[in-house]
């Protein structure tokens, strides 16, 4: 079957001092190829641990995670990391950046060089192979992480917070990329946010995660990542249901806000 | 302390002098100058470069001022040089009064010209006109009641000098000099010294200059200059590239193995705080004053230093570096070459530069101690016969190479690491 499952993955880690924190508790969630899955929630409610079991930097405590029939026991090529940020390789240039994953295949130079320049115009830096990463604006260094991420053409995009140190404007535009790289490439993406507003323009499927012990509180199908791939985003926000869903999910993790607050209130 | 003086009225009035000229002509009008915030804000405050040069040009004029230097027209008073004379008068056992004269050239020894000795006639009654040769800077007993008639006499005493009466353990004096009478009634006499330095002290720049001169061309100890500072240099380097080639893979294997980390742990900590100056002496007992001993301890100064930069730089990777490159497919071998380190380059060149000022110190702290050759060697060496201007010479080279060492060092750190610090 193609396609990636989380099969009752639950995670706790004992800390030094004895006591243990339980940040994922029976997780499952079956995502088909192609699909774009949001994950919001809380801080602290166990999004990242959950995003670095399915990269298979960390072991879940129980469950699996099986991607196109393989369980997967550790990191690997077919699926792709984009981080924060911090991620590029200072020391490369943009080119040797984004041909990374070819050239870790073994992948001929001239082929790499062609590649590279095909991500490279489609994130919209053509003409940066050259330059340094560090003399990149956040904006674009996300962008060549995103190429880098492609050119190695993974199954599975895995996305922790990518936009999230980006300003608003530049934001904005990332998300359209997101979404336009998503449909010419057909990837199935799994992305984190903060942003109430990005989980919903960007998410066919919409995870809303609670916390203590992490679980997926509810799940949305929504429509207007279809509608962003070929519409302004800001055209998005204002169709209908938007506004809407928007309130709701913003109530359902204010909720959850509050009762993280009032517990640490009593303790 | 009135040299300490005059540097900090320097500093003052350059100071104000800058301030005064450059706020005449202010035309730059840059972003820092737009600032209104900028006691405490680091990246405003930038080296003026005015500062710089008066600097340095204020320790050289101070220096030339103070050493009598000709390359300057205005200097401390120097010693008194040339003539002095005095008339003392003594009386005999018998209580008869007489008067003689005292003339006294004072010269310079280092201009080598040694004064001929001032002919005088000897004059008559019992107590007989004396003369004498002092060298400046320095104080001398003039024996003046050795040629008078009974002057070995026990009551055969000097009881006025050019009329002023001086008693035994009292001093007083005379036109650019002091003289003193010691307990048993000799003279001590003292020319004015001035405020200038001997040259024994500190020479004069154009003393060290020509020393330089001098020992570049005909060398020092059976070694060429260049030689003496080539060998210390070559110590230096190859004391560091053994401590590198032998530090960075421990440090690399104490960042990514627990084991090393656990072994090495202990021996790293505690012989990173001994100096290693402090272990010269178990060097030598054990290695000898040859070279292998040296560079032996230059191999140990730079060790730790490099071992502890690379293991810095090994954890100092962030970790969402190295799971990129695994989710891109990397093997392990290939994160260590393309990930580990060049990511711990920089920590490795601060590592390096901290290295190369440590071994350049402790090469020098070792050829004090024993060296037949090398620039610690030739300043020691020259102390021992008091050739000052050898010794600010070597200082000066040493200090110089030490900081072309240093800026060599950041150059190729720009070079190679261009991403550090961004
Ligand atoms: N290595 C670890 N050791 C111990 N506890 C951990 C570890 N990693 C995460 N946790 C705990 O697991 C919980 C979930 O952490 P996680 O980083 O997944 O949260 P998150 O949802 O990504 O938060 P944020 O939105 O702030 O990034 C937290 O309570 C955290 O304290
Ligand atoms: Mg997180």
């Amino acid at each position: 079957m193609k396609g990636l499952s989380i099969e009752n993955i639950s995670m706790r880690f004992d800390l030094k001092n004895g006591s243990s924190v339980q940040a994922l508790k029976d997780v499952s969630l079956d995502i088909e190829e192609g699909q774009i899955i949001t994950v919001l929630g809380p801080s602290g409610c166990g999004k990242t641990t959950l995003l670095n079991i399915v990269a298979g930097f960390l072991a879940p405590t129980e469950g699996k995670v099986v991607l196109n029939d393989q369980i997967v026991l550790g990191p690997g090529a077919e699926r792709g990391m984009v981080f924060q940020q911090g991620a590029l390789f200072e020391w490369m240039n943009v080119q040797e950046n984004v041909a990374f994953g070819p050239r870790m295949k073994g992948m001929p130079k001239a082929e790499q060089n062609k590649k590279v320049k095909h991500l490279l115009g489609v994130v919209g830096l053509a003409d940066f192979e050259d330059k340094a990463v560090y003399e990149l604006s956040g904006g674009m260094q996300q962008r060549v992480a995103l190429a880098r991420c492609l050119a190695n053409d993974p199954d599975v995009i895995l996305m922790d917070e990518p936009l999230g140190a980006l300003d608003a404007l530049t934001r904005e535009k990332m998300q359209g990329l997101v979404l336009k790289l998503w449909k010419e490439t057909g990837k199935t993406i799994l992305l984190i946010t903060h942003s109430v507003e990005e989980a919903i323009l960007l998410g066919e499927r919409l995870l809303v995660l609670a916390p203590r012990p992490g679980r997926i509180h509810k799940e949305y199908k929504l429509p207007f990542a279809e509608m962003g791939v070929n519409m302004d985003l800001r055209d998005v926000k204002k169709s209908d249901g938007y506004t809407e869903t928007r309130d709701e999910i913003l109530s359902i993790i204010w909720e959850m806000e509050e009762e993280i607050m009032g517990r640490t209130d009593d303790n | 302390m009135t040299i300490l003086i005059i540097y900090v009225v320097i500093f003052i009035a350059a100071f104000y002098i800058v301030k005064a000229v450059s706020s005449m002509s202010k035309s730059r009008e840059d972003f820092t100058s737009l600032k209104t915030v900028t006691f405490g804000d680091e990246s405003a405050v930038t080296p003026n470069r005015a500062a710089s040069i008066i600097s340095v040009f204020a320790i050289f004029a101070i220096w030339a001022a103070f050493t009598g230097s000709k390359l300057i027209p205005f200097h401390v008073p120097g010693p008194f040089i040339g003539e002095l004379s005095f008339t003392y008068t003594a009386v005999n056992s018998l209580g008869e009064k007489d008067d003689a004269d005292v003339r006294i050239s004072v010269y310079d020894v280092q201009t080598g010209e040694i004064p001929e000795k001032i002919d005088i006639e000897l004059g008559s009654g019992f107590a007989l006109n004396d003369t004498a040769q002092i060298i400046a800077w320095r104080s001398a007993l003039i024996k003046v009641k050795k040629n008078d008639v009974g002057g070995k006499d026990k009551k055969y005493k000097i009881i006025t000098i050019n009329g002023e009466p001086i008693s035994p353990s009292s001093e007083l004096f005379i036109d650019d000099a002091r003289i003193y009478m010691t307990a048993k009634g000799t003279l001590s006499l003292t020319p004015y010294k001035g405020w200038q330095m001997q040259p024994i002290w500190l020479p004069s720049p154009e003393a060290v200059w020509s020393r330089l001169i001098k020992v570049s061309s005909e060398g020092y100890k059976n070694f060429s200059l260049f030689e003496h500072l080539g060998w210390s240099l070559l110590r230096v380097i190859v004391g560091f590239v053994a401590g590198a080639l032998i530090g960075i893979p421990l440090g690399y294997a104490m960042g990514l193995s627990g084991w090393f980390r656990g072994w090495f742990d202990p021996i790293v900590e505690f012989m990173r705080p001994v100096p290693p100056l402090a272990l010269i002496p178990l060097v030598i007992i054990w290695f000898g004053i040859g070279e292998q001993g040296k560079i032996i301890l230059l191999f140990l100064a730079s060790l730790w230093i490099m071992t502890i930069s690379a293991r810095a730089g090994v954890s100092g990777v962030n970790i969402a570096k190295i799971h990129a490159a695994y989710s891109l497919g990397a093997s392990k071998w290939q994160i260590m070459r393309l990930v580990i380190v060049p990511n711990s380059l920089p920590e490795i060149f601060t590592g390096a530069r901290v290295s190369m000022g440590v071994c350049w110190g402790t090469v020098v702290a070792a050829e004090l101690v024993a060296a037949q050759k090398g620039a610690g060697m030739m300043i020691i060496n020259a102390s021992k016969f008091q050739m000052t201007d050898l010794v600010i010479m070597g200082i000066v080279l040493i200090g110089v190479i030490g900081y072309a060492i240093d800026i060599l060092m950041r150059i190729a750190e720009n070079y190679l690491v261009p991403w550090k610090g961004k």
